[in-house]
């Protein structure tokens, strides 16, 4: 208010508002980076989708929506889609779930809790070649660790990574169990924001813990659940390093990802116009996830009101 | 009394199925920990034994030995530690310039940067690669850190931050007719050391376990990040002559991160908790 006013008229200029063109030095050094590293390449990428280029030669040529148009023809680019999106829907849902029920039954001072948290978190601070190498492990057919367990309890071993409809659920539980933790943490935000005063007074009415959940706790954290379950679809879409190291795509390209097929059309088969237009596809998907969560908000807030 | 008693026994049992999880979740952490202490012949009859001898340390010695693991890792630390002391300047220069300082367009420029936060790695990396290939910046230190900087979620963490820090301390700096370069350096940056722990944190975590990047960038083993380099020793993986040798792998450099995260927990459960949720 005040400071709409031109700084002469003000009774008694706030420091800090009219320091002209200074500000922007500060900006300067970030966004250089940011024009150079994000937005060229980007505008770039959109640009190379457009064209026909080759690695080697780097000579491109105009080739108008051709790529995307070959794209959709191309039965490798439309399963790698449909693996990513089935990926992303296999794993959204059990982290929004997992991650709410470890967030509530871990809600709580403790040294006890404060051990599990760490538990669950824990496998988050690896990176996704440790992550891959242990479930391999895990999974090796015959002296895998499931093979013993499953030995163990009298059944017959399976070897989900070479098996064409378990291999996507099993890189889903694989990254589960790295990822789980970033969605805990939310929910256990989100849950500490909820006034304990609530409880009480549902505690004296008797409320049953389901029904105190339906409509205290789950009301009370929608904006939680809807931030962890796009975030997490946003990130699951993106899956690369957890198919290429663990099954390279297969077994029959049941688990080739989106990126992997952006990856191996750029840097197998050396077709930058198409790989550029493969990864466009990816940004839509994204954006369209984006809006999604933009509409969700807004009909959260709609139910609010 | 009696919802009471049924809310204690509600809370044991919810704590005894969680325990149960917790286990199964550090389970495979466990079994890959105790059979890389095994001999690799061993290994390749039965992997159902777990606490019985014959030990090894055959395993580890043969990661120090053969490969350029330790190469690697100080791979890894220059570049891990250099994008996030690089990421925290030019992010807390940018969230002063957004937080505290006026100019036309700036509320724009804001969105623009902000905008970055929905732009996936793969839309970049193609690009990037040519860019990175004409500059002749592969299989270097800078080909590595450079693409990490342009992060807009730093500048969005520090402008917040910086939006709360009380403006009475800063003008009274002003008025003593200090320079805003003072102002930011002696009175802003000493009062933002927590959430400069947190960006750091997550800078620093994300930049070691990056893949995608130094995959396309490091094409040459000794320019290779620990990340990458463990990965490109498992591509014979299917034969799984030397489990033991795997497993050890695995552990040799899961233990550093999960040490060094048992060390620092808290911070990185209040840079998480802290910073994702409004």
């Amino acid at each position: 208010m005040m400071r709409d006013l031109p700084s002469s008229v003000q009774a008694k200029p706030r420091l800090g508002t009219s320091t002209g063109w200074i500000g922007l030095l500060f900006i300067a050094p970030f966004l250089l980076c940011y024009l150079a590293l994000l937005v060229w390449p980007l505008l770039n990428g959109f640009w190379l989708s457009f064209h026909a280029i080759d690695l080697l030669s780097n000579m491109g040529r105009w080739v108008g929506v051709t790529n995307f148009i070959d794209l959709l023809q191309d039965e490798m680019f439309v399963r790698s889609a449909l693996n990513s999106l089935l990926f992303a829907a296999l794993c959204t849902p059990v982290m929004v779930i997992t991650g709410l029920a470890l967030a509530l039954a871990l809600n709580r001072p403790g040294r006890t809790t404060a051990i599990l948290r760490g538990i669950f978190f824990g496998a988050g601070v690896l990176s996704v070649t440790i992550v891959t190498l242990i479930w391999r492990l895990v999974l090796l057919p015959e002296r895998g660790l499931l093979a013993n367990a499953m030995h163990g309890m009298g059944m017959a071993a399976v070897a989900p990574l070479n098996h064409e409809w378990l291999a996507l659920p099993a890189v889903a539980l694989a990254t589960v169990w790295w990822g789980i933790g970033m969605p805990m943490m939310l929910f256990l935000a989100s849950l500490q924001q909820i006034p304990h005063d609530v409880y009480e007074a549902a505690a004296l009415d008797n409320t049953s813990r389901w029904r105190s959940f339906r409509h205290i706790t789950l009301p009370a954290i929608r904006h939680g659940v809807i931030l962890v379950a796009v975030t997490q679809m946003i990130a699951q879409l993106q899956v690369f390093g957890q198919v290429q190291l663990l099954t390279q795509g297969g077994p029959n390209n049941s688990t080739r990802s989106l990126v992997m097929f952006v990856y191996e059309a750029m840097f197998e088969q050396w077709q930058l116009g198409y790989a550029a237009a493969g990864a466009q596809a990816l940004f839509l998907l994204m954006l369209a996830g984006m809006s999604l969560q933009g509409w969700l908000e807004r009909r959260a807030g709609k139910a609010q009101a | 009394m009696n919802p009471n008693l049924t809310n204690r026994w509600g809370n044991r049992v919810i704590l005894g199925v969680t325990i149960a999880a917790a286990i199964v979740w550090v389970a495979p952490l466990l079994w890959v920990l105790l059979l890389s202490f095994k001999p690799n012949e061993l290994l390749a009859q039965r992997t159902d034994i777990l606490l019985a001898p014959p030990y090894t340390l055959k395993n580890y010695s043969d990661i120090l030995g053969t490969s350029l693991v330790f190469r690697w890792i100080a791979n890894s630390c220059v570049v891990a530690f250099g994008q996030t002391m690089l990421v925290l300047l030019l992010s807390s220069l940018a969230g002063y310039g957004f937080a505290r300082t006026e100019f036309p367009g700036k509320t724009w420029l804001y969105r623009f940067v902000l905008a970055g936060l929905a732009v996936p790695q793969t839309a970049v990396v193609i690009p990037l690669h040519r860019m990175f290939a004409d500059l002749g910046l592969h299989n270097s230190y800078a080909g590595l850190i450079l693409p990490g900087l342009a992060a807009p979620f730093g500048v969005f963490l520090m402008t917040q931050y910086f939006k709360a820090i009380p403006r009475d301390l800063e003008e009274a700096a002003l008025l003593d007719n200090a320079s805003r370069w003072t102002v930011f350096t002696r009175v802003i940056l000493p009062l933002s050391l927590p959430v400069q722990a947190t960006l750091g944190i997550v800078t620093f975590l994300s930049a070691w376990n990056d893949y995608l990047w130094p995959l396309i960038s490091a094409t040459q083993s000794d320019h290779y990040t620990l990340t990458l380099g463990l990965a490109s020793t498992q591509t014979n993986f299917a034969q799984s002559e030397g489990l033991g040798f795997l497993m050890a792998q695995a552990v040799f450099a899961a233990a550093p991160v999960l040490v060094l995260y048992a060390y620092f927990q808290q911070y990185i459960v209040a840079a998480v908790a802290g910073t994702k949720v409004r």
